[in-house]
């Protein structure tokens, strides 16, 4: 419905001067096209084709080794692409570091390993990005990451350094930390992976509940349980291919590829 | 699979454990250690009465500092003490900034960087450093108008350059690839990164060989004496062309720098204990 595929579009938008017109029409803020990523003879991604619009909640899912994080990762340039096009927000990524900065800023990104920065208090993980990227002033500042920690509740650990939390603490100052730069699109790498079993819930909670403020997600994850609770596409990728784009119902319910079947059966399975 | 348990476990290095207790007891290694210094100072004293060295020792700590009416004055050797103090410090201050200078353009990913970094390193590893401080002193000196004490302390600063570029890039390089990724997901600089994500972290992994390169830049302070410079070893020299005082005042230097080395190493071991609490 949402999903319009017409390469005219990003043309058009292209040729656009005016920064502000093409946000009444239908414009996805991400739009992936052609996408291929080599490791040296190894093809990790093959023809991506993909369009995020705002406020749109994507689950990707597939075997290990499918191409889920790396394609995640092309979004806000951490990979490189080797052919084909990435626009984030009309802005399309290239070596122009310039603007790929500018996109990171609109880009957050949550990792597996979660990848705080040790050396500084949660506070201050959470106010260096607004203070040296943004320029935001540090009272400013503070009182944004205050808003950002009690909304994945922990207000009292803003004092305390990562080493001292829990991983589901750990992963929800991450968030956080994203959040505080105000992005437009949140992208997740597998972000309960590296979890015990009874922290998952915690972080799902807070991601279920940015779902519902209409951040527009991107999650690479197994939780099949948040998947069907919060997506409104899932994407199924296998070997770098995405194989199949369906609703939660009709994906789990009635998948129209037999591997993703097969992927499903094998995870639902217990 | 008990039986292949036990099968593992021969009666051999069970008798050899023991014998590395007997070695690792306290009591035993300080008789050992006790036992090799006395023979060492046994041999030298009974060598040098057979020369009929005429020991003075009494005339040593005048020339370490003397206390008179005027009050604390330092003597001769306490002077070069503090001459190759300043020395060491200075090049050791010009190693740091262009060891990091040279790491990050090892580490900058340009190619032009990294040849420039990669030659400099090959040059200065593989040129001795006394034919590097001649160089300097007799070939640099005039060119660019360097005094003894201008050529040295770039000599050493630059020889000591090279060795601290591969702890900084070897401190850097260990800090995780994700800290990396994280603040560039946040947009930050490639100069933010280092800054206030990367180069903090890896103060941590650098301190111990950084220290170990303070203490060689003390020691091979020693070398600018060849052309004259006025520190601790050249003072040593002086005085004994003056005096003969040859075993006692070299004993005396190089106790002096055994000090001060020492005295490093205690305070980078503290400062690293603090570092590892903060964490």
């Amino acid at each position: 419905m949402r999903e319009s595929l017409g390469c005219g579009h990003v043309l058009g938008h292209d040729a656009q001067p005016e920064g502000d017109a093409w946000m009444q029409t239908d414009q996805p803020i991400i739009r992936i096209r052609n996408l291929d990523k080599y490791y040296d003879a190894f093809q990790a991604l093959k023809n991506i084709n993909l369009d995020v619009h705002q406020g749109e909640r994507i689950v990707i899912c597939g075997p290990s080794g499918s191409g889920k994080s790396t394609l995640i990762r092309c979004i806000n340039r951490l990979e490189e692409h080797s052919a084909g096009q990435v626009f984030v927000d009309g802005v399309e990524l290239s070596d122009e570091t310039r603007d790929i900065r500018a996109v990171r800023q609109e880009v957050g990104m949550v990792f597996q390993q979660f990848n705080l920065f040790p050396h500084l208090t949660v506070l201050e993980n959470l106010t260096i990005g607004p203070i040296r990227v943004r320029k935001m002033s540090r009272p400013d500042a503070e009182a944004k990451a205050r808003l950002y920690l009690d909304r994945v509740h922990i207000p009292e650990q803003a004092d305390k350094y990562p080493a001292q939390l829990s991983g589901g603490q750990q992963q929800r100052v991450a968030i956080a930390r994203s959040l505080c730069m105000e992005p437009r699109v949140m992208l997740f790498d597998e972000p309960t992976s590296a979890l015990d079993p009874e922290m998952i819930n915690e972080v799902l909670d807070v991601m279920v509940e940015l779902a519902e403020s209409g951040m527009t997600m991107i999650c690479v994850t197994h939780e099949m349980g948040f998947a069907r609770k919060v997506a409104d596409r899932m994407v199924f990728m296998e070997k770098g291919e995405i194989i199949e784009v369906a609703p939660p119902a009709q994906f789990f319910t009635n998948p129209a590829s037999a591997r993703c079947r097969m992927f499903l059966d094998q995870i639902l399975e217990h | 699979m008990a039986a292949a348990t036990v099968d593992i476990s021969p009666p051999r290095p069970q008798r050899r454990l023991t014998l590395r207790k007997l070695f690792a007891s306290r009591s035993l290694s300080v008789a050992l250690y006790a036992l090799v210094l006395w023979l060492i100072v046994r041999t030298a004293l009974t060598g040098a009465e057979a020369m009929g060295y005429d020991w003075q020792w009494y005339r040593i700590p005048g020339y370490l500092f003397s206390l008179t009416d005027d009050g604390f004055q330092l003597g001769e050797i306490g002077y070069g003490l503090l001459a190759s103090l300043g020395l060491s410090g200075l090049s050791f201050l010009i190693a740091i900034l262009l060891g990091l200078l040279v790491a990050l353009l090892r580490l900058s990913g340009l190619v032009v960087g990294g040849a420039v970094a990669l030659i400099f390193l090959e040059v200065v590893r593989n040129i001795p450093l006394l034919v590097l401080l001649y160089l300097f002193y007799y070939v640099l000196g005039p060119i660019f108008g360097l005094g003894r004490y201008g050529a040295s302390i770039l000599c050493l600063g630059v020889f000591h350059a090279a060795l601290v570029s591969e702890i900084f890039r070897a401190g850097i390089n260990s800090v995780a690839r994700g800290q990396w990724e994280a603040a560039s997901s946040i947009g930050m600089t490639r100069a933010q990164a280092y800054r206030h994500i990367i180069l903090p972290q890896s103060v941590r992994f650098m301190l111990p060989p950084l220290t170990g390169e303070l203490v060689n830049t003390v020691k091979s302070s020693a070398i600018v004496s060849v052309v004259g410079v006025a520190e601790l070893t050249t003072v040593g020299r002086n005085i004994i062309s003056e005096t003969y005082l040859s075993f006692e005042i070299w004993f005396t230097v190089a106790a002096i720098y055994l000090v001060v080395t020492v005295c490093i190493s205690a305070f980078a071991s503290f400062l690293e204990s603090r570092y590892a609490v903060s964490n």
